[in-house]
């Protein structure tokens, strides 16, 4: 085996976090590098050392919905924050 | 169709009074149903002074694309129209317009409904209100 196939791949995302979720972490946005194949449950064990994303956690990946088993790619932007309060 | 978040105080009969609904000539719509949202002075039991609205650039706005498009695509709705505030507000600030253009009342009155309903559920906007003592806190509940 030579090292390319040994050596895991990796892949960049730039994440962001609103109202609630930015001021419990104290940061707006951050770049994380993560083992390609991660979903959003393994990004947010990288961030915040949980097993599991908050109860009623939301989640976007590239400004759409989506659930916490999600497989993020590079160059993904994804953001967390709690349920929305509009109108 | 018309989607827009603003952080300018919003007003939403002059918004109505100026905007002329795309692509539908006058005579063709019977029916404008409006929902306006306004800031209350009272939340959970709590006097409220005021409130800070906050967003996701870009993501917020394509949500309001959305669903407008799928209110608009009913075949009976002729137009529709959204205006969201962010920034800070002050009890009776409006907060949102939303509208619907049809030619008879009930498909203009399901779109609005569609509209405000959706937007509450799922658009990415944040409330954090201040109360008397200058406390602040994030709104977690849509009422």
């Amino acid at each position: 085996m030579n090292d390319a196939q040994i050596q895991t791949s990796t892949i960049t995302v730039q994440v962001k976090f609103f109202a609630s979720m930015r001021e419990r972490l104290g940061v707006d946005e951050q770049t994380m590098t993560l083992p390609a194949g991660s979903s959003i449950t393994d990004l947010w064990k990288l961030i915040a050392g949980e097993a599991k994303l908050p109860a009623n956690t939301l989640v976007a990946v590239n400004l759409e919905y989506e659930d916490a088993g999600h497989v993020v790619h590079n160059g993904d932007e994804v953001a967390f924050f709690p349920p929305v309060t509009g109108g | 169709m018309y989607v827009r978040v603003q952080d300018q105080p919003l007003d939403p009969w002059e918004q109505m009074r100026q905007y002329r609904p795309g692509d539908v000539d006058d005579g063709s719509f019977g029916a404008t149903a409006v929902c306006v949202g306004t800031m209350r002075d009272f939340n959970e039991g709590d006097v409220i002074s005021g409130m800070t609205l906050e967003h996701y650039p870009g993501m917020t706005e394509k949500f309001l694309q959305k669903i407008a498009k799928e209110a608009q695509d009913h075949r009976d709705v002729l137009d529709v129209l959204i205006v969201h505030r962010v920034g800070e507000l002050a009890p009776g600030d409006p907060i949102v317009l939303v509208a619907a253009w049809s030619a008879h009342r009930a498909a203009a009155f399901e779109a609005c409904r569609y509209l405000i309903e959706q937007l509450k559920a799922r658009a990415p906007f944040w409330k954090k209100e201040v109360m008397e003592a200058g406390r602040a806190r994030w709104v977690e509940r849509n009422t």
